[in-house]
């Protein structure tokens, strides 16, 4: 077995697979990046170790996503994460987005990520969840 | 390797052989050789460190200061003699040296026992470049005391404003605490000419050398400085051991921050009275291996000689600042070659210093990403989310740096950066 001491170890040693081809787009061409005046969730979360930083608003009509922006900065995973995921609100019901999990995070990537680099991809997912709860707070859901 | 060792012959020190002492070098990380540049966060362990602690459990294990056997003779004259090695290598007495956790930990129980005297006018001078450790424990007791805390400010050259320390320091400031070397700039700081402002006005005045003692000879009776604090992790001790060094005057008058075993002269059940400096601070068990883990570090770094430790180290830094500068980095690092350690805060556009750090540790090369527990300096003063930084130490190579240079250059590539 080869050796290795990283943790966050993924892949062969040759290629760089963590940061595949579509990560870094993401993280070049950031989708839907920008903000929503009046938006219904407007929510923003930090990652303290790495100093990332994500706002995410989401606008919904007839119970539904309409639309699904973020500003922010972090690393390529955080941030390609996060473009990723607005793409995937379109049209969900909040009962929908709640149902979103980790793994769904590593799917659209197409990444496992390990214990270093988890909370980097699952920031945007922290966010959603307290930003549509929030909503129902204020809507007076109770969960 | 060997062909770093003959680049290293006409240098001042054998570095080939220094770094047969240190195992963790051969390791492999990611099937290529450790490359460690993170000495800012932690240095590495000499075999003599790990070999003296694995003697005190493997042959003396006793508590110290207690126990009338043979063993318990042993550990307490060799606890006893890293006390004294220390004192030696700073140039204080013995009863100024008070092993503590850490730096952090030093300076969390000077900020508890000197503002409790402090009112409410009184001010602490503190600097811009402080770590979370110099500037968190003065900030919460401030709070509650309305203290107004003053920061020196940095300037172009990424040095202290002395002119804006003349300033801040007055009639007004009790205690004037400032670090040593930059964690983040790697900036050396005259430290003995803001003793003397502090002294000018009677202010007590602390010097955190964390990154200032792994690299400089340090000498309290010629810095002048009432208190000294520092680290063992990062000068090739363990973690968990650190050091307070103390004016023996002060110390005197300081009242104890931790109250137990070990730190007493005589108990009843109304009142107590506090056994001899430097003990009088050392309550409960303490880190006995550490301590003497420590005292095998200072006889390592003794042995190469802190004066050659500054003089590769500077050849070193020089070496790395030039490389990145043409590798069209910028690096936020001290401007003036005399005045900076080996500390190389960088930033690569288009890449987040995450993404740069876990790329480089693909080729097994150990930088630090993020604000480097100084996240005022870098967001508010460099206006940086997160740098990256290389730190080096004696047993780098410039091969590493080159190392480095070519790993930034293929990260780059990864993210299509021209």
């Amino acid at each position: 077995m080869k050796e290795s001491l990283d943790s966050n170890w993924l892949g062969n040693e040759e290629d760089d697979e963590i940061y595949r081809e579509n990560i870094i787009d993401h993280y070049r061409n950031p989708r839907n990046f920008g903000e929503i005046k009046n938006a219904n969730v407007e929510h923003s979360e930090l990652n303290p170790v790495c100093g990332d930083m994500i706002k995410l608003f989401l606008k919904f009509e007839n119970k539904k996503v309409k639309e699904a922006k973020f500003k922010g900065n972090g690393c390529a995973i955080s941030m390609a994460a996060t473009s990723m995921l607005t793409e995937r609100l379109i049209g969900k019901t909040a009962e929908e987005i709640k149902k979103f999990t980790k793994d769904d995070v590593f799917e659209m990537l197409g990444i496992e990520l390990g214990v270093v680099r988890i909370k980097c991809g699952l920031l945007c997912l922290n966010t959603l969840m307290k930003g549509v709860e929030q909503m129902e707070g204020r809507n007076g859901i109770k969960n | 390797m060997n062909n770093n060792n003959m680049k290293m012959k006409n240098h001042v020190l054998d570095i080939g052989k220094i770094r047969k002492d240190f195992s963790i070098l051969n390791k492999k990380i990611n099937g290529k050789q450790l490359i460690y540049l993170d000495n800012a966060a932690t240095s590495l362990t000499p075999e003599s460190v790990i070999g003296a602690m694995n003697e005190y459990y493997g042959s003396y294990n006793a508590n110290v200061h207690r126990s009338i056997h043979y063993i318990g003779e042993k550990a307490t004259r060799e606890y006893e003699d890293a006390h004294k090695k220390v004192a030696d290598f700073i140039n204080a007495d013995f009863e100024e040296v008070i092993f503590t956790r850490g730096t952090t930990e030093s300076l969390n129980a000077l900020a508890y026992s000197l503002m409790r005297n402090l009112n409410e006018e009184d001010e602490i001078v503190l600097s811009e470049m402080e770590h979370h450790s110099n500037l968190v424990p003065w900030q919460q007791l401030a709070k509650d005391k309305k203290i107004k805390i003053r920061f020196i400010r940095i300037n172009k050259n990424f040095e202290l404003d002395m002119e804006h320390a003349k300033e801040l320091i007055n009639k007004r400031t009790k205690i004037v605490s400032v670090t040593h070397v930059s964690n983040v700039l790697g900036t050396i700081n005259p430290v003995k000419e803001i003793g003397r402002l502090a002294k000018e006005v009677g202010a007590v005045f602390i010097v955190d050398s964390a990154q200032g003692i792994p690299h400089l000879k340090v000498d309290v009776k010629d810095i002048n400085c009432d208190f000294l604090c520092f680290s063992g992790h990062k000068m090739l001790g363990p973690t968990g051991i650190g050091v307070l060094y103390g004016k023996k005057k002060m110390l005197e008058e300081l009242n104890p921050f931790l109250f137990g075993g070990e730190m007493i002269r005589e108990v009843n059940f109304e009142y107590s009275s506090w056994n001899d400096l430097p003990w009088k601070f050392e309550a409960g068990t303490p880190n006995i291996a550490g301590g003497i883990g420590l005292g095998a570090a200072i006889d390592y770094l003794k042995n190469i000689g802190m004066e050659n430790i500054k003089k590769y180290e500077e050849y070193l830094t020089n070496y790395a600042f030039k490389k990145l500068n043409e590798a069209g980095l910028k690096v936020y690092c001290a401007k003036n070659p005399e005045k900076r350690s080996g500390v190389l805060t960088f930033k690569v556009d288009g890449m987040h210093a995450h993404d740069v750090a876990a790329l480089l540790d693909r080729h097994g090369i150990a930088i630090r990403a993020g604000h480097m527990c100084a996240m005022p300096l870098v967001t508010k003063i460099l206006g940086e989310n997160a740098l990256c930084r290389a730190s080096l130490y004696f047993y780098n190579t410039t091969e590493d740096i080159d190392n480095l240079a070519s790993g930034i250059k293929k990260a780059r590539e990864v993210f299509q950066i021209a």
